[in-house]
């Protein structure tokens, strides 16, 4: 029970603070000052209160999209561990659960946005619509592999002591899992280089265009439900990386909460370092990452 | 099989490279790229026989000619030319790199089957070079442009240097000397080549070579 409160505790409590370090990350390579730390908590606060505007062509289907967006990353965080906190639910099979729960939630943004009858936002969930379809194998060799190793079909076990070993013999394939994650955690957040999150330029957007016609608390619960989004498939990476344990929960709690927020910083450096890629070049650099991922499949086979 | 020894590490990222090698249609980037797999495998030798009079000379032979002399000799060439990437290959990159995949999966598949000796049983040596030359194979048959079909030449000269290193007790000096001086030589024709073919015809894909004219 406390585990599952402590979950709870640290993903809708430090998943907004995760954007407001990237962005503070950008800003001191742009030579800015930034918005400060706790600027997506505002934020939220602020489009919770305001009213909302919805058009007369939509549905039902077009209030469902938010819903599921905050929901979703919720449910998908029982599933992973944070760090040394094991995982609240976890059963046989659930890594195929979790990755079509965010499937579940992409279809109903994507929907959402068809909704609303705007070419524009077709174009976006057309585009989100490809580029995920891409990453989603990725993510499943990369899970196939750790299933290997552990030798168990839960993300509990999967991310869990069985990696400390794992590190130890099958090193090089855990280095490609890892990277091949990392790409995941980008494209599926819409960071650059796959997506920029600031842009409203038409040519380039991709997430950003599918919720352009949400507006007050719709808005504010997209926003919570990518920052968590990105706090748990970050959740995964950090695992990989730290696989240890200590007894002490508190130690593994801050030990946890400061490894997202260095995840935080490492994406806001891609950020500032990296140019966004030519919409074209997206589906190739997702098929390189899913072959690198089939490819550390092979070396921990053979 | 242990891991985390060094060489096993250097011949992963000759895979990794084999595969940006691939994917890639800037002609520069691929050239410097070529250039550090060269010169990655030019440790090889090291890691593998320890400083040995014989594994050093093989070293520095292998990291002047594959890692600076050669990537210089095409650096300049494309420089000459004026061109910068890859424009029409024959077969998509998408596909290129899946085949490359294909034929680097088969490479591991492959040689686990071949009945070699007990000493090389499971080393990652003999994939990789198998895997490498195939990668070599993939560019040249697949681009247009003379200068990354002498790079495709190149990979597949890594690849055997690769299957090389494990016979390199074995095998004179000489002949891995020779095979060296070889590669330099036909790059230096390759670059004469491509001037000429690039002032005859003011482009340099080979598919027009083909072509008879007056």
């Amino acid at each position: 029970m406390l585990e599952l409160f402590l979950h709870l505790l640290l993903l809708f409590g430090l998943s907004p603070l995760l954007p407001g370090v990237i962005g503070k990350t950008k800003a001191l390579f742009a030579g800015r000052v930034g918005p400060p730390f706790l600027q997506s908590y505002y934020d939220i606060w602020k489009l919770l209160g305001k009213g909302l505007v919805i058009s007369r062509t939509t549905t039902w289907v077009f209030r469902a999209g938010p819903v599921l967006g905050l929901a979703v990353p919720v449910l998908a965080a029982l599933l992973v561990p944070f760090g040394a906190i094991g995982a609240p639910l976890s059963f046989a099979g659930d890594l195929i659960f979790f990755v079509y729960l965010f499937g579940l939630s992409r279809f109903f943004t994507a929907a959402a946005a068809l909704d609303t009858g705007s070419s524009f936002e077709g174009m976006g969930a057309a585009r989100e619509v490809t580029f995920s379809c891409l990453a989603e194998p990725t993510v499943f060799f990369c899970f196939i592999v750790l299933a290997r190793l552990s030798g168990s079909l839960s993300l509990d076990a999967m991310f869990g002591q069985a990696l400390n070993a794992g590190w130890q013999s099958a090193g090089p394939s855990l280095v490609l899992v890892l990277a091949c994650l990392f790409v995941v955690v980008l494209v599926e957040n819409c960071r650059i280089p796959f997506d920029d999150p600031n842009t409203h330029l038409e040519l380039t957007m991709i997430h950003e265009v599918m919720v352009l016609d949400h507006s007050g608390p719709d808005f504010g619960m997209i926003l919570y439900g990518a920052a968590m989004k990105l706090f748990v498939l970050g959740a995964l990476v950090v695992r990989l990386v730290f696989p240890g344990a200590t007894e002490n929960v508190l130690l593994d709690t801050l030990l946890f909460s400061g490894s997202m927020l260095l995840l935080a910083v490492v994406i806001g450096v891609v950020e500032s370092t990296m140019a966004r890629l030519r919409l074209l070049r997206v589906p190739q650099l997702l098929v390189g990452t899913m072959l690198l991922s089939f490819f550390s499949l092979i070396l921990l086979l053979r | 099989m242990d891991n985390y020894n060094p060489a096993n590490l250097l011949l992963l990222l000759v895979i990794l490279f084999n595969f940006f090698l691939l994917g890639s249609s800037r002609l520069g980037a691929c050239i410097r790229t070529v250039a550090i797999q060269g010169g990655i495998l030019s440790l090889l030798p090291l890691f593998l026989h320890g400083f040995t009079g014989h594994a050093l000379i093989l070293a520095g032979g292998a990291f002047l000619l594959k890692g600076l002399a050669i990537p210089f000799l095409l650096l300049r060439a494309i420089r000459q030319v004026h061109i910068k990437r890859e424009m029409e290959p024959l077969l998509g990159y998408v596909p290129t790199l899946l085949l490359g995949t294909l034929a680097t999966a088969g490479a591991f598949i492959f040689s686990d089957r071949l009945p070699l000796i007990e000493a090389h049983r499971g080393s990652l040596f003999i994939p990789v070079g198998l895997a490498t030359l195939a990668t070599g194979f993939l560019m040249l048959i697949t681009r247009r442009k003379a200068i990354t079909q002498a790079l495709g030449y190149l990979i597949f000269e890594n690849g055997v240097f690769i299957f090389g290193m494990l016979l390199a007790e074995a095998m004179p000096l000489m002949v891995e000397a020779g095979v060296l001086l070889d590669l330099l030589v036909a790059v230096f024709v390759m670059g004469i080549v491509m001037h000429q073919i690039n002032r005859e015809f003011s482009t340099m894909n080979t598919g027009q070579l083909s072509s008879l004219r007056e």
